[in-house]
């Protein structure tokens, strides 16, 4: 091990109780639905929906740099790892969702009925 | 040359590299990238369906509502959010265990694997019972020609299982066997109601109305008696619970990527649990004692944690948006 290893017990139960508080408030979230976040529209979907995807890489962050430790690891590591990831999901998410998109749009408009 | 002899793990495979990680822990960390990016197609594709069918896909909050020894009350969340704690909380006692192993204290490294495999045993059986909730259903609904899914609901909105209002009528209906057959084909088990039963069943109670697939205003539309009447005509199938081929909850495709994506995501949890096991018992066994080192831990640890990564991303996009 290149790096010294002094006990991180407290950081780990620190991280924990913030993933908690971050569970909790989805959960709050998904079940009061506030409907001025609910019902209104922010880039292409609602800002509850925002709400939950932000909140969700902010606990994906956490888990990579607490948990699995990439905080104490060299960046050309991290990098490597976190880079290729974040650049394949935005890009595929991208492609895909705008085609869904588009296959729908295709659905609605077309002569021919699909679900009836 | 000399013999060699080896006190640290590292000397076997060269020491560590220019990532500053031995073989091992780096090669972990490339398999973990590269299921990452699988179970990121899983969840793409499924957006993709979503997207495709924006009108019509089922809420999740109406599908996952169930908690255990609460039967038939509306509890929509707590349950899976109840499983994210679990598997969090696994995640911490096995980073506590990676902790513990840094610094050669085999008794807590044992401890805290095994509460971790204990987390593990408790998040799969909770697994087990949502998938049961899953398939078998609780109110029923029936498909159309054009294979729309309606739904029942009462004055208030309220959902209406088939049970509360179907007609029982003098006929009968045998499941077709291969033994029964003139040539080896069969058929899947009967719904509890034929297709008659529940339309004169809904003509007889004039307080029942249809529920569509569709959404407006983030609600699914409510059919008036006379639309739900006709509606009526064209059904061809009851719906209970859910199989690959149909779900009483909607889009056909929902309950296709429920299976795939937690069955997939269920499975690399269970391998995770036999990893951990047989790292439990090395441990035990005083393996990484004699090593000098619990790296080998640290390997599943991040294996383990993945898993608990793959589930935060399920738990947001299969019940959260």
């Amino acid at each position: 091990m290149a790096h010294t290893h002094e006990s991180n017990t407290k950081r780990i139960w620190y991280v924990f109780g913030l993933l908690s508080i971050i569970t909790i408030v989805e959960v709050a979230f998904g079940i009061f639905k506030p409907e001025s976040l609910h019902l209104t529209s922010f880039l292409g979907t609602s800002p509850l929906n925002w709400i939950f995807i932000i909140l969700t890489i902010v606990k994906a962050y956490y888990i990579m740099w607490a948990f699995m430790h990439l905080e104490g690891e060299k960046a050309s590591l991290r990098w490597s790892v976190v880079g290729p990831l974040v650049f394949l999901i935005l890009y595929l998410c991208f492609i895909v969702l705008v085609e869904g998109n588009y296959v729908y749009e295709v659905f609605n408009t077309g002569h021919m009925k699909w679900i009836f | 040359m000399g013999a060699t002899v080896i006190s640290h793990e590292d000397a076997l495979d060269g020491g560590p590299g220019p990532l500053g990680a031995t073989y091992g822990k780096m090669m972990m960390w490339f398999f973990i990238l590269s299921d990452a990016l699988t179970f990121s197609g899983f969840l793409a594709a499924y957006g993709f369906s979503r997207f495709k069918f924006i009108e019509t896909w089922p809420i999740a909050d109406e599908v996952f509502n169930h908690f255990p020894f609460m039967h038939g009350v509306d509890a929509p969340m707590y349950y899976v959010a109840l499983m994210t704690f679990i598997l969090i909380f696994s995640s911490v006692t096995m980073v506590l265990a990676v902790d513990a192993g840094h610094h050669m204290k085999k008794t807590k490294v044992a401890f805290y694997m095994f509460l971790t495999i204990i987390g593990g045993f408790i998040f799969l059986g909770s697994q087990a019972w949502e998938w049961k909730n899953f398939i078998k259903g609780e109110f029923g609904a029936v498909e159309t020609r054009g294979g729309s899914i309606l739904q029942f609901v009462n004055a208030s909105g309220e959902r209406v299982a088939l049970a509360d209002f179907a007609k029982v009528l003098p006929e009968e209906r045998v499941q077709h066997t291969r033994d029964k057959g003139v040539w080896f084909s069969g058929e899947s088990a009967l719904p509890s109601y034929s297709v008659a039963e529940v339309v004169e069943g809904f003509k007889a109670n004039p307080n029942i109305l249809v529920r569509t697939e569709f959404i407006k205003d983030k609600q699914k539309v409510v059919l008036t008696r006379e639309e739900s009447l006709k509606r009526l005509e064209d059904v061809v199938y009851v719906v209970e619970g859910a199989n690959m081929y149909r779900n009483e909850y909607g889009s056909k495709l929902f309950a296709n990527f429920f299976f795939f994506i937690t069955g997939f995501h269920g499975f690399h949890v269970f391998s995770g649990v036999l990893i951990n096991i047989i790292i439990f018992f090395n441990v035990l066994l005083g393996t990484y004692e004699k090593r000098k080192s619990y790296e080998m831990v640290e390997k599943v640890g991040l294996y383990w944690h993945f898993v608990d990564l793959v589930w935060v991303f399920v738990f947001t996009f299969f019940y959260l948006v």
